[in-house]
């Protein structure tokens, strides 16, 4: 397929492969430690266990797989709001389909919508619009998820229902920022990150600007990267031969989508709707300062937060799970006490097994690094389960 | 409401001209047991599955036993219930899915089906005209695959109950002596096989419901597979395993494969057969078509001795056109399904938990 084979060229892999394990050779802290690199964005994270990419890289590489995936930073207070909100009589609550698993306090999206709640599954914020047009004398809710990769389209939604009038059309906003995200990982004092995959979606929207001060600041080096599996070996190879020559710089694998200044016209959008909260609370990280956006008051009229009362509960995160150590890369998801037990696909306690971009669901859905160690071991836990 | 097909009517009088069905919708009373689901019956379901076994409409349908023996040695015996939405996608309906489907579950065994049944249940409100549409459709499917829908059961339920049409068919067919396939055969070396293009139907499905804006030109793959697995068996007596890949897709077929024959199984990206539309589908919308459900594709397992002629043959049938060697049988780890990516990695390919979500970005 056109512009999709191209990337995933297994030929030019193992060139970019040679490549990498003699830069490996060339750095310093591979001949005591690995290197850990994280994948900020939850599509990396997918793409790396869909292409089975850690298998193919040296041992001396390690990814630590970061906080990037919108559903599973979620904490089950908010989704615990979603289903207060969906099962208000006469609402149609609208969702992005990976967001109906993920389990709160007491019950999931999905479960909600088997018990009567009339919950959709959208493609578009627009198409949950469309569903308020057609459906003038029911309130129609949309859950805004997601990092700056999607607040462009629900800002852009939101506008286009002031334009046109929809007063039956809200949005419950969720959106999450990257940059304090980052920030608070980089200040986290169990941490030894190495270098950073940066976001792609997320930069194509904010431009590569905004992570100059993890290289100046933080002296680690960050590569903006594609979602291909050849543009994350690219990257990898890019992110080496930074530590490899010392430097410590903001770089963009991705240039073919992602601009230095970001898109303009999105931001301004994102600006227009948008504020930064105080703070917000993640799932497993807890409360980032500055790490969430809200509705500016002049939006209040589409705000589902101000329209309906919407409980706000904090529910603490089962005590079991170690969500949070995982997504600083504290311990990988094998190592957490209840991965592939208490803990799987099927009945997820950590919000990380629930989606497919979540790197305990990857972990048990893809595999882990060494498939031959890892089956074995996953058919151990089966079998012991 | 709950009656059968069963009617006196003799034929005659439906050939004078009795018993047409008039209204434009279906109501409770077709299902009541009265005159109304008499004429129902003879007008649509006897008009479109007319055959002498169904003809006398008894409670059942009689089949000689001397002539099934005739056929084989043992009986196969399924059944399957069909709810589709959109009821009417490209290449195909659900009358189709609910012959062709019923069919393949008997094929896959090595069976020669025969007979089907046919049971429905009726949303009132219905357009007769849609139900006529879907009989005939199930007719030219039965045709096809060389079988008859011998009996059945009209169930009409109130607006709201059921969506729009329902339909069970069961079936038998005759396993001809010497054919022994089952799940739990694969063993260490064998080869996996599958008859041609995968994820066709569950894309079809998803692109029709139009929830998308996406176009393609993909239709259901929706075929009867007998006549293709009974060229295999000449070819190949001695296939180990063999499943219809329908809701799950490959994918959940070899794990079943592995789960109840305790192997691993080996798939090789590269080689699986898939439509560029397919991928593409696939691509923007973040599934896997690994998972995606088919109507008329087969996964065989078959010895590697067998596998490269078994895929000659059946890439000269029409319903086996590109077929491909997939992947193998390793002994360990059991119950484990693998997937070589094209890129040169690896990973697992686990049973779905839930259907398949789109992702969000």
């Amino acid at each position: 397929m056109k512009y999709v084979d191209e990337f995933r060229d297994p030929v030019k892999a193992q060139t970019l492969l040679k490549e990498i394990r003699q830069l490996v050779e060339r750095i310093e802290i591979c001949r005591h430690r690995p290197l850990q690199i994280m994948e900020v964005c939850g599509g990396h994270t997918h793409s790396i266990f869909r292409y089975g990419l850690q298998q193919m890289l040296p041992p001396e590489i390690e990814f630590v797989h970061g906080p990037g995936c919108p559903v599973c930073v979620l904490p089950m207070g908010r989704v615990d709001d979603c289903i207060a909100l969906a099962q208000i009589p006469g609402a149609i609550f609208t969702t992005f389909g990976d967001a109906m698993r993920v389990p709160g306090s007491k019950k999931s999206l999905l479960q909600a919508k088997a018990e009567g709640a009339d919950v959709r599954m959208v493609y578009s914020p627009l198409d949950a619009l469309k569903l308020a047009h057609e459906n003038p004398q029911r309130e129609v809710i949309f859950f805004g998820l997601g990092f700056e990769t999607t607040m462009p389209s629900t800002a852009l939604t939101v506008l286009q229902a002031k334009a046109e009038g929809v007063r039956n059309f809200s949005l419950f906003c969720n959106h999450i920022t990257i940059i304090p995200t980052i920030k608070a990982i980089l200040d986290s004092p169990d941490l030894h990150l190495d270098g950073f995959l940066g976001p792609g979606h997320v930069s194509m929207v904010i431009g590569t600007a905004p992570y100059d001060f993890i290289a100046r600041h933080y002296r680690r080096p960050i590569v903006v990267a594609g979602f291909e599996p050849l543009d994350i070996l690219h990257s990898i190879w890019m992110v080496l031969k930074q530590l490899a020559e010392g430097r410590c710089e903001v770089e963009n694998q991705y240039a073919r989508i992602v601009s230095d200044e970001g898109n303009s016209l999105s931001l301004a959008a994102v600006n227009e709707v948008y504020e930064l909260r105080e703070f917000f609370e993640w799932r497993g990280l807890g409360s980032i300062d500055h790490s969430g956006v809200r509705m500016r008051e002049g939006f209040a009229a589409w705000d589902a937060e101000r329209k309906f009362a919407v409980p706000n509960l904090k529910i603490a995160d089962p005590k079991s799970c170690q969500c949070g150590e995982v997504l600083k890369g504290v311990i990988k998801p094998r190592e957490c006490k209840v991965f592939g037990t208490a803990c799987t696909p099927e009945t997820p306690l950590g919000a990380l097994m629930v989606s497919s971009e979540g790197a305990c669901a990857a972990y048990y859905n893809f595999g882990r690094i060494d498939i031959s160690g890892l089956t074995q071991s996953l058919a151990e836990r089966r079998a012991a389960a | 409401m709950t009656t059968g097909f069963v009617c006196n009517l003799p034929l005659e009088d439906m050939q004078r001209g009795r018993g047409k069905v008039r209204d434009a919708t279906i109501t409770m009373a077709h299902g009541s047991g009265g005159k109304a689901m008499r004429d129902l019956i003879h007008d649509v379901f006897l008009g479109a599955f007319n055959n002498p076994l169904l003809a006398p409409l008894e409670d059942q349908a009689v089949v000689s036993l001397k002539d099934l023996a005739e056929g084989g040695d043992r009986l196969a015996f399924t059944t399957d219930s069909y709810v589709v939405h959109p009821l009417f996608f490209p290449g195909g309906d659900i009358g189709t899915l609910a012959v062709n489907g019923t069919v393949n579950d008997l094929a896959v065994s090595g069976a020669r089906p025969l007979y089907l049944s046919c049971g429905v249940v009726l949303e009132e409100g219905l357009a007769v005209e849609t139900l006529r549409r879907v009989t005939m459709s199930m007719r030219a499917a039965a045709d096809e695959a060389g079988v008859l829908i011998v009996t059945g059961d009209t169930k009409v339920v109130e607006r709201g109950s059921a969506d729009k049409l329902f339909i069970n068919t069961a079936g038998i067919g005759v396993i001809p002596a010497g054919v022994n396939i089952s799940a739990s055969r694969a063993q260490a070396g064998d080869k996996v096989i599958v008859n041609g293009y995968l994820g066709d139907h569950g894309c079809a499905i998803l692109l029709a419901r139009n929830e998308l804006a996406l176009e393609t030109d993909v239709l259901t793959d929706c075929q009867p597979l007998h006549d293709l697995v009974r060229t295999m068996l000449k070819v190949c007596p001695d296939i180990h395993c063999l499943r219809d890949a329908t809701r799950g897709g490959l994918a959940t077929v070899a794990n079943e494969f592995a789960q109840s024959s305790r192997v691993a199984i080996r798939l090789n990206e590269a080689a699986l057969p898939l439509r560029e539309s397919v991928r593409g589908a696939c691509e923007i919308l973040g599934l896997d078509p690994l998972y995606l459900a088919n109507e008329g594709k087969l996964v065989a397992i078959v010895p590697a001795a067998n596998a490269e002629s078994l895929v000659e043959t059946m890439r000269a049938h029409p319903a086996g056109r590109e077929a491909a060697i997939v992947g193998d049988v390793m002994a360990a780890p059991s119950g484990i399904v693998m997937l070589n990516t094209g890129f040169g990695g690896g990973r697992i390919v686990d049973l779905l938990v839930g259907e398949q979500l789109p992702r969000i970005c």
